[in-house]
């Protein structure tokens, strides 16, 4: 669906993303992940038109999407920026609707109905139809992410482009939009997501993109790609990426970080963390 | 490709959208219930009978009082008159009371429309701009039109021009300052909204200043006093010929916007998130700079300058309907319209020499701001 080709993008003449390749089939999530400044931002920017590509392409559905309109383009992606406060108190219900702006024949001409339903239905999926009357601006920041979602949603695109959605979200909003996200994915919406922490990649994501120096250096499914060698190597920190049995029999792969010792080599002491993690609920027998 | 599809959230689609009938109508109901503006419309109903009973009032008070059986009597002896003129222009005058008519139609009629015009003008700019500059504390002079249109209209008294060529260098003077303004967004590239921002400010001080000299240069016995008591502002000597000069330009200037209205609610979510959603920023933000400056140019240009009215009305009107662009932008227009020409009357019957309007509005403005602000302080 989404076939990214050989994208070279930046600011000016400073070139941030220096030529990557990747695709997003229908119905899949993928996690962009990688340290700070390594080009995954810059790189969502040079997907949505909002930077010119220096070289390379970026397809959707096989059409090339500079040629296309503001317009055209958002009823393809829907993206959800981080988290911030606009300036007035809309209406949620209000917020929801522009999202049918990519859709409207004319910006002066009112809503149809149908616009009206898709709003409401998108609200509902989110399962926010209670805060429909409610200001934005009063919204706990997970709520507001929320109502940002069921705007893309509204938008009917193809695929959902998300910078850092959880940033300066607290741990239990983090969660709840995470698994919100989680949902719409099951139900068939294709998702492409940049985010700075590897656990939300492993929470969600079904396929990861893990890039440094504005390259991609690796690609694959969240357990192949988040290891402790690479996010040691990525991040520049001791981490230990560990399998946690919980306590209804399931295993979760997790990251976890190590301070750092001159004693112990990083990966050895990452090697003897697992090893106790996996231990610690191990088999009463 | 996989199938992402479980069972269980199938079935939950299929009851939702296609399967069962009255589900989907009971949901587009909802939607519909949801979206309803009724209340908003009574709100603005409302706002529209006050509107009308302030211009019907204001056409009754003056030095020359009229009751209501005694303007009707006029409203009806002129278009009576007028008719009877279209048809023989030799006919004999049917009007009893000419001082009354004089008063009515001379005086009060072009001044009340030119008051209702300028509070619509800098009201629907000002909600603009803050829209635009997602900011809820700039006001239509923020990219220096009022600056370049005094300068403009000091230049043409210094000059000792008519009064139609103060008028037209305001006008002018008002309209240069923003494209300067454009000119050096353009030559700093930074960010749009900073860029503009600077420029207003750099702008502004320059015709500030261009102002200032004029005035230092100027005759201090006659045309020192002319230039200040112009930019103080006032509509005391508006005539119908004003009134026709900026009206086609005014109305150009309040289609252009009220056709934005959809846009600025989403320009005020940032420029990314706008052009995410399919908008056109560069166009949208040239339009509502063209009309906001083209509707504070007309003002200045008309009446002098006068404040407050672009950054409090837009507020008074987000406490009465909310912030939606939609209904916000044209309920704002009654509002300004009503607000000025209550503040006019103030200013024309307070005392019995005039008190210059720009002065009446920044000091009734600053207060009744502070009462908004705290009323709304939540966000507006």
């Amino acid at each position: 669906m989404l076939q990214i080709e050989n994208m070279v993008t930046g600011y000016g003449k400073k070139q941030v993303v220096n030529g990557i390749d990747f695709e997003v089939k229908p119905g899949e999530f993928v996690c962009i992940i990688g340290a700070n400044g390594c080009g995954k931002t810059t790189a969502l920017k040079g997907i949505l038109g909002f930077l010119p590509l220096t070289s390379g392409a970026v397809r959707m559905n096989g059409n090339d999407t500079s040629r296309l309109s503001n317009k055209q383009r958002a009823r393809l992606f829907a993206y959800i920026p981080q988290l911030h406060i606009p300036p007035f108190p809309f209406k949620v219900a209000d917020v929801v609707l522009l999202g049918r702006t990519p859709h409207l024949t004319s910006t002066v001409a009112d809503v149809t109905k149908r616009d009206k339903v898709v709003a409401y239905e998108a609200m509902k999926q989110l399962s926010i139809l209670h805060l429909a009357e409610r200001e934005y601006t009063e919204l706990s920041g997970g709520q507001q992410q929320l109502v940002l979602i069921a705007r893309a949603l509204a938008q009917e695109p193809d695929l959902l482009v998300m910078d850092e959605p959880t940033a300066s979200l607290d741990f239990g909003n983090q969660q709840l939009v995470l698994t919100r996200l989680h949902v719409l994915s099951r139900a068939g919406m294709a998702v492409l997501m940049v985010t700075h922490d590897p656990d939300h990649a492993l929470f969600c994501a079904d396929r990861v993109i893990v890039m440094d120096g504005g390259r991609i250096i690796l690609e694959g499914s969240p357990s192949d790609t988040i290891t402790s060698e690479i996010m040691q190597r990525i991040y520049s920190t001791n981490v230990c990426v560990a399998n946690v049995q919980l306590d209804d029999g399931q295993t979760r792969r997790t990251c976890i970080p190590l301070m750092t010792t001159r004693e112990a080599p990083a990966t050895e002491y990452a090697q003897t963390a697992s090893a106790v993690l996996l231990g610690m609920k191990g088999n009463p027998s | 490709m996989r199938n992402r599809y479980n069972e269980k959230h199938t079935e939950r689609n299929i009851v939702n959208s296609c399967a069962d009938p009255h589900a989907s109508l009971a949901s587009e109901n909802a939607a519909l219930d949801l979206y309803s503006t009724q209340y908003l419309a009574r709100r603005i109903l409302i706002c529209s009978l006050v509107l009308v009973f302030i211009a019907l009032l204001s056409f009754m008070l003056g030095r020359y009082f009229a009751w209501p059986p005694e303007v009707w009597q006029a409203v009806k002896e002129h278009i009576t008159d007028f008719v009877a003129h279209l048809q023989n222009p030799d006919a004999i005058s049917v009007i009893s009371d000419l001082k009354l008519d004089a008063a009515l139609f001379n005086i009060r009629l072009p001044r009340i429309i030119v008051v209702l015009l300028v509070g619509m003008a800098l009201s629907v700019a000002g909600a603009s701009y803050q829209g635009m500059f997602k900011n809820p504390l700039v006001s239509p002079d923020l990219l220096g039109a009022s600056a370049g249109a005094s300068f403009g209209a000091c230049l043409a008294m210094l000059l000792n021009l008519e009064i139609i060529w103060i008028q037209l260098f305001a006008f002018a003077g008002g309209m240069a300052a923003v494209f300067f303004v454009m000119l050096i967004n353009k030559a700093v590239r930074a960010d749009a909204i900073l860029g503009l921002i600077l420029g207003g400010i750099l702008v502004g001080t320059l015709f500030s200043s261009g102002t200032s000299i004029i005035k230092l240069v100027a005759d201090a016995d006659d045309k020192l006093p002319a230039i200040t008591f112009w930019l103080m502002g006032s509509f005391a000597s508006i005539t119908v010929k004003d009134m026709l000069m900026v009206l086609p330009a005014m109305v150009l200037g309040f289609i252009l916007l009220l056709a934005q209205r959809w846009n600025l609610n989403v320009l005020s979510f940032g420029e990314e998130e706008a052009r995410s959603l399919g908008i056109n920023t560069n166009a949208t933000r040239t339009i509502v700079i063209f009309a906001a400056t083209l509707l504070t140019a007309c003002s200045v240009a008309v009446a002098g300058i006068i404040g407050w009215i672009g950054l409090v009305v837009p507020h008074l009107t987000r406490a009465i309907v909310g912030p939606n662009y939609k209904v916000l932008l044209p309920t704002t227009m009654l509002v300004g319209a009503g607000f000025l020409l209550i503040v006019d009357n103030v200013s024309r019957l307070l005392f019995s020499v005039e008190i210059p309007i720009g002065l009446l509005t920044s000091i009734l403005g600053v207060p009744f701001f502070v009462f908004i602000y705290r009323k709304n302080m939540k966000g507006w």
